[in-house]
């Protein structure tokens, strides 16, 4: 099922509704990139509060994501990785160093925000 | 037998089932199936999830080495406690150097190569038997937490 982006200027949310295929992830990766730069967004937040599941191959392609998007200038933002799913990565041997999470999408806001206001101040 | 449409395409051999492991889709049906098998067995959410994302890896090394191959499901008993067995098994080219491939980082794909050794740290027995050529069998099995 593909992951729909919703756009909360200057933001894109996407929220993952059920487990991703291959397809669906690389689609996620391609649309968020194409639409933060039609849109000009500073911050990406991907929910995965709905994902059972983190795998390698997941994990990659999120990190590949959010390290794209760097490269453009854009922040990326992981929330609501579940506390299931954190143990299971962790023994797999995944832990996203490079890439910000946090505990839900409202806390991915309020850390895009203030990252923005306090961009010439104290930084994250 | 193909199955399509609504059904999962398992069937279901001595209490077995078996999930042929052919596209990525397969790999969603081998981990929601474990998850019910688990369910029915009584094991946690944890344990559950611990399951799901090994057969994840087992089912995705298949499709990346061995391009098809299968998930068997099995309950397992030990002093009655009741366990999950996956049986992930393919005829692919098998694995020359079994002690790299459980080394942590190493993979000939492109993968982290994270694969066969996190597989092992997820579940409680870990078995992996290869021969070149031939093919490749990982047997691994989660008990139940005692309450």
């Amino acid at each position: 099922m593909p992951v729909p982006i919703l756009t909360q200027a200057p933001y894109l949310i996407a929220s993952v509704q059920a487990a991703l295929t291959d397809a669906d992830l690389i689609g996620l990766q391609n649309g968020l990139l194409d639409e933060a730069r039609r849109r000009r967004c500073q911050g990406v937040i991907v929910d995965v509060t709905a994902l059972d599941v983190m795998d390698s191959f997941s994990t990659r392609t999120l990190q590949s994501l959010a390290a794209m998007l760097r490269l453009r200038g854009v922040e990326t933002v992981i929330a609501g990785i579940q506390p299931d799913v954190a143990m299971a990565m962790v023994r797999l041997g995944l832990t996203m160093p490079d890439v910000r999470t946090v505990l839900d999408l409202d806390e991915g806001l309020a850390y895009l925000q203030a990252r923005q206001q306090g961009s010439t101040g104290r930084g994250q | 037998m193909d199955s399509e449409g609504g059904s999962t395409g398992v069937r279901a051999v001595d209490g077995e089932m078996r999930v042929p492991i052919d596209g990525e889709l397969d790999i969603l049906t081998a981990r929601q199936d474990a998850r019910e098998l688990a369910t029915a067995l009584g094991f946690d959410g944890v344990s559950q999830t611990l399951i799901a994302t090994a057969i994840s890896e087992l089912a995705r090394n298949i499709l990346k080495y061995a391009g098809h191959g299968e998930i068997l499901l099995r309950s397992a008993a030990r002093n009655g406690t009741p366990g999950v067995t996956v049986v992930a098994a393919d005829e692919g080219p098998g694995i020359a150097d079994l002690a790299l491939a459980m080394t942590d980082g190493f993979s000939t794909g492109h993968g982290l190569g994270l694969g066969l050794p996190g597989t092992k740290r997820l579940m409680d027995d870990f078995d992996l038997v290869s021969r070149v050529g031939s093919g490749t069998v990982v047997t691994t099995t989660m008990w139940a937490r005692r309450p």
